[in-house]
């Protein structure tokens, strides 16, 4: 390396053939992108594995019997709710993450989840348990999708744009309307007779049993074209999380860009808290073990590791906790949990935010 | 040219920038200096378009930096704050070929990574390309961060006190490359300085601010006199004749 | 994004030096016609609070009773409780230089109902002293990790602390959830988390009073708190001892968040709302703010409470439901009306 010290002329002068063979990729070494690979081929197959385990594991019915194929079916639709919800938890936060210049926090905080069960609450509280069994349909989903999205628009559009735009900002204000809503929907929660309160209580924790198939064909049309999106704007996306001024510096619109890509992860975060129920600090749990595993500040690469990973986790997570330990209903706040203890740990070791 | 005509920036009742009307010549090096709050920051931000003027206009290169699009201007002009803190871990090759970007999008063709490498050389971070930047010193990682904007190959390069944190020696280098930058690559580089003996030896201009106004612009002898400089610095700076130049004694 | 320099410096305090003729100039100008008149209106209030309420005192033969078994405890628990949350509230602006922290957005909440949650799960029917002891326990915890974390990590913009301190919150009550979910405890245990003074009444309250002891010790160690709140160095620098003053804060506002939590319940947005207002309108006199913000405290407690027995009568609505959707409203004007001061010119 040291025959490139050489005094450099007007034109860099150094011999062409030793420039050419230096180049720029995403990866330091060659040693990191193999790691990169092999780790990515090892999720991926943890979650083929845990995928092929949770249709076929422990059919209490035998192959040639006419009742195998549906069972098989309803455990596919969870299969496919995981999917969607690894994909959407995943890309929505790495993608908040960067564009916001810190790896704390979630989209989550955006208010979704908030929205979303005060919607359930008050649908019980005002209509009752029968109204909320029927809230479900095409029809339903959209309103609250819908009801979410124009949320995030009217915050972003209101605290983002303009001559005193503050992300900082949005995101406290996002976060105290969650709060306020919580406020209405946990009295509400309380005047709730104990059948309706658990009725209620089964929806407010993100779980695959909530999902219903009749969704699937507008969801995942809608999903993979966003997550289409935003892998297309990789490029634009690293360059964004270098934050706002040097992002202007190299000629990227950073107001209306930021704006678009928001609306985009509130798309992908309104369908899975509709689709499946909360699952706050999944996407914090996913996002840091993909920084870790993909050492790049290429969303190129991030991006597929964290779906990796999601889905490993997810399917992983429930496979065990379905057919090995037997419990159903927990998978949701165990998953929050583990994100949450891995926050603690982020947050205890960090140096600089 | 820099053409600054009439540019105001209020930032309370008392607190103003402006009126700022200055043309700052292509080619070399040109110096803001001033006090604290003389609004050197401000007037080098609103020249780079990274904070709005309320009233005036300023044209780089005939292009009028409020309407042109952004894009266009990357190819024109580079600005370089003080503070940089970034989330990802980058290498020094990773962050020097973001200066591409204008042109290539992300895509970096094989010309792009000549240039790279031309810019990681001239700034001898060479044998540092493929370190991460938290992996440096404070002096080093602001010569990645100056090779960047270069790197950008615009001819405008707007630096905002490039020097702090660095320590004598690396002062001295930082300045020898932009000097020789400003020469064999012919940019029109506009630097904030604190230490006006650094602006006195290394640029043809100088331009001092006081109090959100320009108070005087023009060649380094014309600038380091002691009455001028002690009126605007607010302290008694006296000028003798060194062996480079004019130094100021404070 | 850069954040505006505006919101940065509203939401930290700045603090005037006096000197110490002025100090006690000040501690006669406590007493000034504003703040006696504040006092008055909080009086009337907790008068009209006296005499709110569905049960008839005056027709009832034990109507006298009812009034000294829940009315007046009742009050009084009001005035303690805003007291404490208030001035909870300023002691953690004045330690964390941060005036958009309270105990709700910094986790202290969450982490008492935790506590209270434990205590369930190993007691069988605890009492209300073991149910505060838990509270206060976890409460300190929690802080502590709070002020640890403050201390190590470099903060770019003030505006991250309140949303870290959010998030932490939300792992802590997730993780609550995962308890009373997994042991089945369900309803009763949320309950907790409604705050509500309707079942006050005499022999729960008293230990509230404790709130009175806090304030004595609040208002001599105001000035040294102020100190531990610029930094280790500086504060070391000064002469005073940084890491006992931060755990002396740190017990204050456990005790406080504790003993509500566990007499009344979760009390948000109180801690923050009122010290933001008093040093909006007063500026950030240390010394003359802790007797408003204690005041103000008692009356917006006491005024959300009458509301609450109010509005829906004879039913009566939580406080902190009032409290929070009130308090969410104004913490969001605060924030928005920092945002545009003094831009335009």
């Amino acid at each position: 390396m040291s025959t490139l010290e050489s005094q450099p002329t007007a034109h860099g002068g150094i011999d062409a053939s030793l420039r050419n063979s230096r180049s720029t990729s995403a990866f330091r070494s060659g040693r990191d992108a193999r790691r990169y690979w092999m780790i990515l081929s090892i999720c991926l197959g943890v979650g083929i594995l845990a995928t092929v385990g949770l249709i076929f594991y422990n059919n209490p019915v035998p192959v040639d019997s006419p009742s195998f194929m549906p069972v098989v079916k309803r455990r596919l639709v969870a299969v496919v709710a995981m999917f969607i919800a690894a994909l959407c938890h995943s890309f929505a936060t790495v993608t908040f993450q960067s564009v916001t210049g810190n790896r704390i926090i979630t989209p989550s905080l955006l208010g979704y989840e908030s929205l979303y069960s005060f919607i359930q609450t008050s649908i019980m509280f005002v209509f009752g348990a029968n109204a909320l069994v029927n809230f479900s349909g095409i029809g339903a989903f959209f309103i609250q999708v819908g009801l979410m999205i124009t949320l995030s628009l009217i915050l972003f559009g209101w605290l983002l744009s303009g001559k005193y735009g503050n992300l900082h900002l949005m995101l406290l204000i996002g976060i105290i309307i969650g709060t306020g809503l919580n406020s209405v929907s946990g009295f509400m929660r309380r005047m709730l007779a104990p059948s309706e309160f658990d009725l209620l209580q089964s929806r407010l924790i993100g779980s695959v049993t909530n999902a219903d198939s009749e969704y699937f064909p507008f969801v995942i049309p809608l999903v993979l074209l966003t997550i289409l999106c935003l892998y297309l704007m990789s490029n634009r996306l690293n360059v964004l999380s270098l934050g706002r001024d040097v992002a202007t510096t190299f000629g990227v619109r950073y107001q209306a860009n930021i704006i678009f890509i928001l609306i985009l992860v509130a798309v992908l975060m309104a369908t899975t808290t509709s689709l499946l129920g909360p699952l706050t600090f999944f996407g914090f749990l996913v996002a840091m073990l993909s920084y870790q595993a993909a050492p790049t500040f290429d969303h190129r690469y991030i991006f597929p590791m964290a779906f990796a990973i999601g889905y490993g986790v997810l399917t992983t997570a429930y496979f065990l906790l379905y057919h090995v330990f037997g419990s159903q209903t927990v998978v949701g706040v165990i998953i929050e949990l583990f994100g949450g203890l891995a926050f603690l740990i982020v947050i205890l070791r960090k140096r600089s935010l | 040219m820099i053409k600054i005509q009439n540019a105001r920036k209020w930032y309370a009742e008392e607190v103003k920038i402006g009126p700022l009307n200055i043309e700052i010549p292509k080619a070399g090096i040109t110096s803001l200096i001033g006090p604290n709050g003389a609004g050197k920051s401000t007037t080098l931000l609103m020249i780079g378009r990274l904070l709005h003027m309320d009233e005036g206009q300023i044209t780089v290169a005939n292009m009028d930096v409020s309407t042109t699009k952004s894009n266009d201007l990357a190819k024109v002009l580079t600005i370089l704050r003080q503070e940089n803190h970034f989330v990802t871990r980058l290498t020094v090759r990773q962050l020097v070929g973001f200066g591409r970007f204008p042109y290539s999008k992300g895509r970096l063709t094989r010309e792009d990574e000549k240039i790279i490498s031309k810019y990681i050389d001239f700034f001898e971070l060479t044998e540092l390309e493929h370190r991460f930047l938290d992996e440096l010193s404070g002096g080093q990682r602001q010569r990645a961060y100056v090779a960047m904007v270069l790197c950008q190959e615009t001819e405008y390069v707007l630096l905002d006190e490039p020097l702090n944190n660095l320590d004598i020696a690396r002062a001295v280098q930082m300045m020898e490359h932009l000097r020789r930058a400003a020469e064999e690559f012919g940019r029109t580089i506009v630097v904030v300085l604190h230490d006006i003996n650094f602006a006195a030896k290394y640029s043809d201009r100088i331009c001092a601010m006081k109090h959100g106004q320009i108070a005087a612009f023009g060649s380094v002898r014309e600038i380091m006199k002691p009455e001028l400089l002690s009126d605007i610095f607010e302290t008694k700076i006296e000028i003798i004749e060194g062996p480079y130049g004019p130094i100021a004694i404070y | 994004m850069n954040v505006t320099p505006e919101v940065e410096s509203i939401s930290q305090p700045q603090f005037s030096e006096q000197n110490p003729e002025q100090q006690s100039n000040k501690k006669q100008k406590i007493w000034t016609i504003p703040f006696i008149i504040a006092v008055i209106i909080v009086i009337g209030l907790g008068i009209v609070s006296l005499f709110t309420g569905v049960y008839d005192i005056w027709n009832q033969e034990d109507g006298l009773d009812m009034f000294f078994i829940t009315r007046i405890p009742r009050t009084v628990a009001l005035m303690l409780t805003g007291a404490a949350m208030a001035m909870t509230g300023l002691i953690t602006h004045l330690v964390t230089q941060n005036k958009m922290v309270e105990p709700t957005t910094i986790g202290t909440t969450e982490w008492a109902g935790l506590g209270l949650v434990f205590v369930y799960l190993l007691v069988p029917s605890p009492s209300l002293v073991t149910r505060m002891t838990g509270a206060i326990l976890f409460s300190f915890v929690g802080t502590m990790i709070f002020f640890f974390f403050l201390r190590n990590v470099k903060l770019r913009s003030s505006l991250i602390v309140p949303i870290i301190g959010i998030m932490l919150g939300s792992v802590i009550s997730a993780f609550s959830t995962f308890m009373t979910l997994y042991f089945r405890m369900s309803q009763s245990v949320e309950n907790w988390f409604i705050g509500s003074f309707a079942p006050i009444q005499v022999g729960r309250y008293e230990y509230l009073w404790v709130i009175v002891i806090m304030t004595i010790i609040i208002f001599l160690y105001a000035n040294r708190l102020t100190l531990a709140g610029l930094g280790e160095d500086v504060a070391t620098t000064l002469g005073v001892n940084y890491n006992r003053l931060i755990l002396l804060a740190n017990a204050l506002i456990a005790v406080a968040v504790g003993i509500v939590a566990a007499v009344v319940g979760n009390v948000p947005f109180l801690g923050l709302i009122v010290p933001n207002i008093v040093s909006m309108i007063r500026g950030d006199d240390l010394r003359t703010n802790l007797p408003w913000t204690c005041v103000m405290g008692m009356g917006t407690i006491t005024f959300c409470d009458i509301l609450a027995r109010v509005v829906n009568m004879p039913f009566e609505m939580p406080v902190s439901t009032i409290l929070g959707t009130l308090g969410a409203i104004v913490f969001i004007l605060i924030l928005l009306r920092q945002r545009k001061s003094r831009r335009l010119r």
